[in-house]
């Protein structure tokens, strides 16, 4: 009888324990069951454009830099791509290149999401080029599709985004006026006080010249990973700070250098991009646009 | 009475409906021209092209359209010049006459047009060779200022628009659609048409009966070989490198390649220009200087300016600079240069734009 006894408790402690598993997983079936390297889900890049310790908006509001010189924004457009995602253990995903194109335009927020779909995954760095790699410069027409194209419906914002003298896309186009600058040749003859960076320079065909491309690398560690799954969608949210334009690790002044193009000063405002990039935070397991 | 009148009427109106009849046979037999398009021809001689054609072959119907946007104003901003404003094929599509291009507005550019002559066998275009590309290489005369002023997603919905066009489109590639490759690669099949190859120079190098150079013009050719060729090498009379031929500066600074590549070694260096067609393709140089082409010798015999850049090729053994040459060899020199024009390409029908004298009027 004590035998039973001891038998059954044994068995009910047994069942229990079986009982209890099994509750653990289905919890963790019901939460997340971890990444299925099979199946895919939606992952977005989020570039949300901020000036300073402002948010973005268009001329006629003004901001002031580190200079001291007041400026208003009348365009700030650039391209992102190249997009690679990796996980803790180093494992890399990059996006298929001829899906990884994206053309961010700050005045209008719909651009801001580089939306693109990555095997499920629990992703702690990425990176992205901004500007366009040097191959996809030099292909041949046929190959440049969506905001690459000219094309009037989904091309570069009516082609404004490629040199065509000296073949090329431009990688950043920021555009605005700042009442400082001359109306003499140095500045702007018109007397509309603009100044324009268009930055590119994809290392040259025949010949080196500039190479304005920036590999863009960001750390999730500190904002949050970003979980992919499937049906859901995981949002890297950053900051893009504008201002670091004028005030990144090299400082300038907007009256003395109001026109920057195809010129070896360009270098000095691209070595500047990487910086107006901060992770500010990641969203995960979101159903769609509306929760982000 | 009324019977016989009748019969007289129509007696009389016989020679009308026999010369009616006549008229028409004629017409027919008009339209049965022989055909001038068949497709691109390797020239005898030629290197290998640089293009690719396995990626857009010249059809008739691509040639055609690309034919009909050569000449469309549709390209420019308020639609007043077409490609063919300012690249002439009486002028071996340059701009006869005008030093530098002139555009939009009465706008002038800062650089001589160049012409559109066998481009098939280009690596890069223009003076500077900013494109590297003959597909793209519309964007850059289609968005400059001074030029046609436009943007291609613009140019794009003129054509969307258009009533002919679509059709066109659908003829050439297929499908109605009008894409930015589609209507690069349509211009390119016509500009890649333009085929420079039997000037009398193209004869006598083809050894064809009766195309023997006379005394003068085989001394010439001598001339050229040493003085000239390196540069202006056979058979595309360009090596398609870029130089510094030792012009001044002119009044913009036009610094050439430099402005491509930001190296200061290639300051003041320009595109080697082909020497084909130099009788209709006046004035000279990437600023169009030059009215003759005496007062071209004449630089490279004495108006040479040195520079830093300035080629190595006109330095000579004893310091000075330029190429020697005795006022025979130079007399001898133009007389063969006289035999690289080629009648046959600025007069060719095929080539000609549409509604003047072409038969493909559309």
């Amino acid at each position: 009888m004590k035998k039973y006894s001891q038998r059954l408790k044994h068995s009910l402690t047994s069942y229990c324990l079986l009982i209890a598993g099994l509750g653990i997983i289905t919890a963790c079936v019901d939460e997340d069951p971890g990444p299925d390297l099979e199946k895919t889900g939606d992952f977005s890049i989020e570039f949300d454009t901020i000036v300073g310790e402002e948010t973005f908006g268009l001329a006629p509001r003004q901001y002031t830099n580190a200079k001291g010189e007041t400026f208003s924004i009348k365009l700030l457009q650039y391209f992102i791509s190249n997009i690679k995602l990796y996980t803790e253990s180093g494992e890399e995903y990059v996006v298929p290149q001829e899906e990884s194109y994206f053309l961010v335009q700050a005045e209008d927020r719909s651009t801001r999401f580089t939306k693109v779909r990555v095997p499920e995954g629990d992703y702690t760095k990425i990176s992205f080029v901004l500007g366009v790699d040097s191959l996809r410069n030099t292909m041949p027409v046929e190959r440049r599709p969506g905001v690459l194209s000219f094309d009037p419906d989904q091309g570069h914002e009516g082609g404004g985004m490629y040199w065509g003298w000296n073949s090329g896309y431009i990688f950043l186009k920021f555009e605005g006026t700042c009442d400082l600058i001359s109306d003499d040749q140095q500045g702007d003859p018109t007397g509309n006080k603009q100044f324009k960076y268009h930055i590119g320079g994809y290392g040259g065909y025949s010949a080196p010249t500039l190479n304005n491309i920036k590999e863009i690398t960001m750390d999730l560690n500190q904002g949050g990973i970003a979980q992919v799954r499937e049906g859901l969608r995981s949002n890297v949210h950053l900051f893009v700070d504008v201002m670091k334009v004028f005030n990144g690790q090299h400082t300038f002044s907007i009256p003395e250098h109001p026109n920057v193009m195809f010129s070896d000063y360009s270098v000095n405002i691209a070595n500047n991009f990487p910086e107006m990039f901060t992770h500010d935070h990641t969203e995960n397991f979101t159903k769609g646009e509306d929760e982000l | 009475m009324e019977i016989i009148n009748r019969s007289k009427r129509i007696l009389h109106l016989l020679p009308v409906v026999v010369l009616l009849v006549v008229l028409a046979v004629a017409c027919h037999s008009g339209n049965e021209e022989p055909e001038l398009f068949h497709g691109f021809i390797q020239p005898e001689g030629f290197p290998e092209t640089s293009y690719d054609f396995s990626r857009n072959e010249v059809t008739k119907d691509g040639f055609e359209l690309g034919k009909k946007l050569f000449f469309e104003p549709r390209l420019s901003r308020n639609n007043t010049i077409a490609c063919g404003s300012c690249h002439i094929q009486s002028a071996a599509f340059t701009h006869h006459g005008h030093d530098v291009s002139h555009g939009i507005d009465d706008r002038l550019g800062i650089r001589n047009p160049m012409p559109i002559m066998n481009m098939a066998w280009s690596d890069e275009f223009f003076w500077d060779g900013g494109v590297f590309d003959l597909d793209l290489a519309a964007v850059n005369a289609i968005t400059s200022p001074v030029e046609m002023d436009e943007n291609v997603p613009n140019v794009l919905k003129k054509l969307r628009e258009h009533p002919e066009y679509p059709a066109l489109f659908k003829k050439a590639f297929g499908s109605g659609e009008i894409t930015d490759a589609r209507f690069f690669m349509a211009l390119s099949q016509y500009m890649l048409m333009a085929v420079s190859d039997n000037s009398a120079y193209d004869k006598f190098r083809r050894n064809e009966v009766g195309a023997a150079f006379t005394e003068n013009q085989l001394a010439g050719y001598q001339v050229f070989l040493k003085n000239c060729a390196a540069c202006h090498s056979e058979p595309l009379l360009t090596d398609q490198s870029y130089r510094n031929n030792g012009l001044a500066p002119n009044h913009v600074d036009d610094r050439g390649r430099f402005e491509v590549t930001l190296n200061e070694a290639d300051n003041y260096k320009f595109k080697v220009p082909s020497l084909r067609n130099w009788q209709y393709t006046g004035p000279y140089m990437h600023d169009g200087r030059f009215l003759t082409l005496n007062r071209v010798i004449e630089h490279y015999r004495s108006g040479m300016i040195d520079s830093e850049t300035l080629d190595p090729i006109f330095r000579n053994k004893d310091g000075t600079i330029g190429v020697k040459m005795t006022d025979t060899e130079k007399d001898n020199l133009i007389e063969f240069l006289a035999t690289l024009n080629d009648r046959d390409f600025v007069t060719n029908p095929l080539l000609a734009e549409p509604a003047i004298n072409s038969p493909y009027t559309q």
